[in-house]
């Protein structure tokens, strides 16, 4: 702003209506070549690819030639059995992975939080470490430790007389091994969110229970669990949505097998559009991959609607 | 999608701060009969030994990584394993960069993840600063689109963004696999929300003063959000560190590769080099290790994403 500006201002201002205007705009302006740079991205980058892939599964390509055929790629979602799988395999991901590890990270996070804890920091540093390793790199790591023959898990699960597993060749000890993996990478990384849940109970709360004679386990379940309810919803959530569009993962460890035991949505996206190229059908399920993340974040408005 | 979360007033993400102990305690007990240090000793046993299990299994990954990174293949699967380094690092190191290139195949994902950080952090800060501190026609707009596009899973993208860089002829390119994510709704969102408590007084003074919009930016709005700041560019540079599925779709040249794509190369080959991979997937975690070690704070913030700040 120069000098003359400001005079203009000035004088504007002493016309009276015509400053508010002036400035109005004045300030405006610079506030659209800020956003700029991230608007022109996102249109093409964003909002074209968007709309291109909707297009897309309203189509099917054979011998080169793409045509319109309507929901016909949709209709093929119901009937195709992997489909089905890959659902199911996120499912109990869902079902069996997320609250194990919600459960272990609340657990984790309430000891932590105990007043008299010692080597605090150091516990949480440790807990915390799986969270900082690159996912293809802790797969494989696992990938190796999990080999059936010799394999440094099956041989410390030998110390206790186990006989060995067939961790990634085995449809049911395939998805155990995944959903080991995966929590032990996310623990630590939910612990941290709930820690910090945690400490803004305010103590006051405790204390007033505490004097009002509710023991421990009162305490816990009708003051931390409720009081922790927004930061579960936001770590249930977060780890439900990667759930569902795990990729890395089981792409390392098992590809998908043995029999397709783990092999997920976005995986499946993977095989057809690129294995394939059948790119009509890879956007179809791209886009029932968006109802489902839509209708969890659905679910959760109104879980977090109906509290307030 | 985090609002609740994310609402809460900033501080440390999760430093007990100091000067307020945990509000919580099991030592309810002020009037123990006899020993109670004694007695709160055997009582808090329990509670130490789970941690120091928890501790445990999330430290075997790492030490099976430095171990098995310094010893034979064949060593790896004997009986009994190895439980201390050997001395095999220079040779697996040797091996894995003759099969790899692991050397350049570094340089590239750090060269892509500083590049990544870069201009991903600029687009956030500045379309974060515009769309917290000016009102302009179509700012609603903006930022109802920038909060549908986090709740939209990119893998819907990268069927037509293939196809976008096939027909510009960007396959195997570096900008094809930073230039489509550089506008970060995420990393916008965040910083939008750290500049909105900025006092709209201290820039209408800069501008009296004669500084044009983006020196005030630059000069007086950035560094007061430097710890955001620092979380968003950890935060972004893990992003594009870890990312997998598209440079795995984008890059074709093993000279090109990043390191996840690389290891997963490396997971393909007839006979697997598992000390190689292993000590190949020690140095991938190795970055990220000393930038937590030493930014453990801001690492932490970065990676939560702000969904926590208090």
């Amino acid at each position: 702003m120069t000098v003359s500006d400001v005079r203009l201002r000035s004088q504007a201002a002493a016309s009276g209506r015509r400053r508010p205007r002036a400035l109005g705009r004045r300030i405006q302006r610079p506030g659209v070549y800020f956003a700029l740079p991230a608007i022109v991205l996102f249109a093409i980058f964003f909002a074209y690819p968007l709309v291109s892939s909707l297009w897309q599964s309203l189509t099917a390509t054979s011998a080169g030639v793409t045509r319109f055929v309507g929901l016909d790629q949709y209709v093929r979602l119901f009937a195709d059995p992997l489909i089905g799988k890959s659902l199911f395999n996120a499912g109990i991901l869902l079902v069996i992975q997320v609250p194990l590890m919600m459960a272990l990270a609340v657990g984790l996070a309430y000891l932590l939080n105990q007043s008299w804890l010692r080597f605090r920091s150091g516990f949480r540093v440790l807990h915390f470490l799986p969270a900082v390793t690159t996912l293809v790199a802790y797969s494989v790591v696992f990938r190796v430790m999990l080999a059936t023959d010799g394999g440094a898990i099956n041989q410390m699960i030998g110390l206790v007389g186990i006989a060995p597993v067939d961790w990634l060749n085995n449809e049911t000890w395939a998805r155990v091994a995944l959903i080991a993996s995966i929590t032990w990478r996310w623990t630590g990384y939910n612990m941290v969110i709930i820690l910090a849940g945690l400490q803004a109970i305010p103590a006051e709360l405790y204390e007033a229970a505490r004097m009002d004679g509710a023991g421990r386990w009162t305490i816990f379940s009708k003051i931390v669990i409720p009081q922790l309810r927004p930061v579960l919803l936001f770590t249930g959530i977060t780890s439900t949505i990667g759930a569902l569009q795990l990729f890395d993962e089981n792409f390392i460890l098992t590809g998908g097998g043995p029999s397709d035991a783990t092999l997920t949505p976005v995986l499946y996206l993977y095989k057809v559009g690129f294995r394939q190229f059948d790119f009509g059908y890879a956007s179809a399920i791209a886009w029932l991959l968006v109802a489902l993340t839509a209708l969890i974040a659905f679910v959760q408005f109104r879980i977090t609607r109906e509290k307030s | 999608m985090t609002d609740t979360v994310a609402a809460r007033p900033a501080s440390t993400p999760l430093s007990p701060q100091p000067g307020r102990p945990s509000a919580l305690s099991t030592d309810d007990a002020p009037n123990a009969p006899w020993g109670p240090r004694l007695l709160r000793g055997i009582r808090h046993l329990p509670v130490y030994l789970v941690l120091a299990v928890g501790s445990i299994v999330s430290l075997i990954p790492f030490l099976w990584m430095i171990i098995a990174s310094t010893h034979r293949t064949s060593e790896l699967f004997g009986t009994p394993l190895p439980l201390l380094p050997g001395g095999e690092l220079m040779e697996n190191l040797a091996r894995l960069q003759a099969e790899t290139n692991f050397g350049r195949v570094m340089v590239n994902s750090l060269g892509l993840a500083v590049a990544y950080t870069v201009f991903s952090s600029i687009v956030s800060m500045m379309a974060g600063y515009g769309l917290a501190k000016f009102r302009f026609r179509g700012r609603g707009v903006v930022l109802g689109l920038i909060l549908v596009t986090m709740m939209i899973p990119m893998q819907v993208l990268l069927v037509p963004l293939f196809q976008m860089m096939a027909s510009l002829g960007w396959i195997d390119s570096y900008q094809a696999v930073i230039l489509p994510f550089v506008a970060s709704a995420f990393g916008i969102f965040l910083m939008r929300q750290s500049f909105l408590d900025f006092p709209d007084s201290l820039i209408e003074s800069a501008r009296i003063d004669g500084a044009n919009e983006f020196r005030t930016f630059y000069r007086i709005v950035l560094p007061v959000a430097r710890p955001q700041i620092a979380a968003l560019v950890i935060y972004t540079f893990m992003t594009q560190w870890n990312a997998f599925i598209w440079p795995l779709l984008m890059l074709n040249t093993e000279d090109k590769y990043t390191v996840p794509v690389a290891l997963n190369t490396m997971i393909g080959l007839s006979r697997i080099d598992y000390s190689g991979l292993m000590l190949g997937s020690l140095i991938a975690t190795l970055p990220l290790l000393v930038l937590f070690l030493i930014f453990q704070r801001q690492f932490i913030a970065g990676l939560l994403g702000g969904a926590v700040k208090g």
